[in-house]
Parts: structure tokens; sequence; C-alpha cells
């Protein structure tokens, strides 16, 4: 039944909903520190949609980037995407008139939802599901990030520190997977990578090192994790 | 517009990044992308916290204590509770309280 799956949609997306809302509120605020209005930050909550990439956007509108810039610090930020993809591409294969929507909306959040492949609905019914998850998902979005920029106007209280929201989900993150996983490595092998490449580069240029140091190490673990699997 | 220009960008590269391997892999994943598929999403999360600290100035007061302390304590709400709700909204309203007040 249709009624059923978006029910379901809808319970999956839950906890997401309260987090977006809050993550797009504090960069809504933001955008609006930095001089820019709810329009503004509606077509990059539509038109972007990731979290991590609006912040920083944020930096590069107030600070006059130049488009060149804009480009790479996009693909650098956003190189993880490129992963969050490969893992989905057998669970989206056939997902038809959904699928270009479905990769568009595939933010981490998203992607740890997803990933999961414990359906609370009929296999049949999986795509129009996943669709819905990733719709829920990107309609928090959106409005937590309009609410977030009309907020700045209005609200009573200094909003310093706010940003540690993004810093707060990764950690939280982490800390989920770092339970739920009996293998550490892969973890272990992402922060130390990062935070060798971060001493030896700079905090300018060390995200796609990292991203090139975690890839070796892992490729060079994969017999070993393979057989841990 | 400037910005529209620069919103642009950031859009398509965003949207490029996530399209690229469905359009490269259609037919089918070799056994090493698949593996990589398993093995980088819990790496990326932990170059995503080191990414968030990269600006933390540690040898100059108060040396990255608000950051530590507010992660410190998002571990131990998320361990206690495990609702990533409850994680990160108290880690943020700690780290508020400790540059606005106790640090400021």
């Amino acid at each position: 039944m249709k009624n059923e799956v978006t029910r379901q949609a809808f319970k999956t997306s839950i906890p997401v909903m309260a987090g977006y809302i809050v993550l797009g509120m504090g960069f809504g605020l933001l955008l609006h520190d930095a001089g820019y209005g709810a329009g503004w930050a509606l077509l990059m909550a539509v038109t972007i949609y990731a979290g991590t990439m609006q912040y920083v956007g944020v930096s590069l509108l107030a600070g006059a980037a130049s488009v060149l810039t804009t480009a790479l610090t996009t693909l650098m930020v956003q190189a993880r995407h490129l992963f969050y993809s490969i893992s989905m591409i057998e669970r989206y294969k056939g997902a038809g008139k959904y699928k270009p929507y479905m990769i568009f909306g595939l933010t981490d959040e998203t992607y740890s939802l997803l990933s999961d492949d414990n359906l609370p609905v009929d296999p049949k019914d999986a795509h129009r599901y996943r669709f819905l998850v990733t719709l829920f998902n990107h309609s928090y979005w959106i409005i937590g990030c309009v609410t977030g920029n009309l907020l700045g106007e209005v609200l009573p209280f200094s909003t310093r520190g706010l940003e540690f929201s993004m810093t707060a989900l990764f950690v939280a993150s982490l800390t989920e997977q770092w339970i739920t996983m009996r293998d550490h490595i892969p973890a272990l092998t992402g922060l130390f990578s990062t935070l060798l490449c971060l001493l030896v580069f700079g905090p300018d240029n060390f995200l796609i090192p990292a991203l090139l140091l975690i890839t070796l190490i892992l490729t060079l673990l994969r017999s070993r994790e393979e057989a841990r699997a | 517009m400037r910005e529209v220009k620069l919103i642009a960008v950031m859009a398509l590269g965003t949207a490029l990044l996530r399209f690229l391997p469905f359009l490269i892999f259609r037919k089918r994943t070799p056994p090493y992308i698949a593996y990589l598929g398993k093995v980088l999403p819990p790496a990326l999360i932990g170059m995503l916290v080191i990414y968030c600290f990269k600006d933390v100035r540690f040898t100059t007061a108060p040396h990255g204590l608000p950051e530590l302390i507010a992660a410190g304590s998002v571990v131990l709400l998320h361990v206690w509770k495990r609702s990533s709700l409850v994680s990160i909204l108290g880690g943020t309203a700690i780290y508020m309280v400790l540059v606005q007040l106790v640090f400021a």
C-alpha cells in the first residue's frame, strides 16, 4: 500500500528531522550574519543540499572567492560523496524515475539511513521508500535553512558557537559507528591519516592528501579486512 | 551576479561528484570498488571530525579547551543516550556556554 510506504519512510527520517532543522538553522543564521537573506538560504538549500559545503560556502560568498577557488574547494570538500555513491550503486539499481533525485539527495545523513539493508517495507517498494526518505530529509533541510535565516533578525540571544553543531554531528556519528562496528580499523585509518595530513600540509590543503592516504591504506589492508568481514 | 555564479558552481560540483560513480560503473561494480564502498564510510566520518578541528589553535589560550570539552561531552552523551539529537543539541549548548561565558 502506498500510504504505508510513506509512513515507514517518514518514521525512518525522524532522527534526521531534528538534526537537519538544527544544522540548517545554524547555516541560515551564519548566512544571515554574512549579510545574505532568506532567498539565498532557500536557493542554496534547494540546489546545493550539502551541509558541510553550505557552511564552507558562506565563507566563500562572504570572502568574495573566485569561481576557480569555489570549484576546487567544492571538489575537495565534497570528494567523499564519490565514495557514498560508490557504495549505493548496487542498492539503487532499477530505481528508474526515482534514481536521479535519490543520487542528487545522497547526503551524509541520508546515506547513513539508506545504507541499512533492513528495509521496513516490501522489497518491491524499496525504491519508492528510499526516494521518500531522501525527499523528507531534503524538506527538513530547506525548512531549517530558511527558518534559521529569518530568525537571525529576531533572535534575542547570541548565537556564537552554534556552528559547533556540525562538529557535534560528526562526533556523534563516529561514536555511533564505533559502538556498532566490531572493526575499528577503517575509522582509525580515517582519523590518523587526516590528522597526519593536517600536520604536514596545513589547514588549507590537507583534504585531498588525506583522501588519497586513506584510500591507499585501506587498499593495502584489503585482504586483511575482507578476511575479518 | 557573482553570488549566483558561485552557488551554481557549488551545486553543480556537488551533483557531479554524487552522479559520477553511477555513470562510470553503470554496468557492474568491480569487487575493489565494492570493498571501498564498505570500508570508506567510517574512515570518512573520522576525516570529517578532524576537518572540524582544523582551525582550532592548540598552542594559544584557551588551547582548544572549549572544542575538546564539548566534543568529549558529545561522546559521553552519545554513549549514555544513543540519541544523535541529544548528543548534538547537548554538545552544541555546552560549546555555546563555554565560548560565550566561560572562556569569553
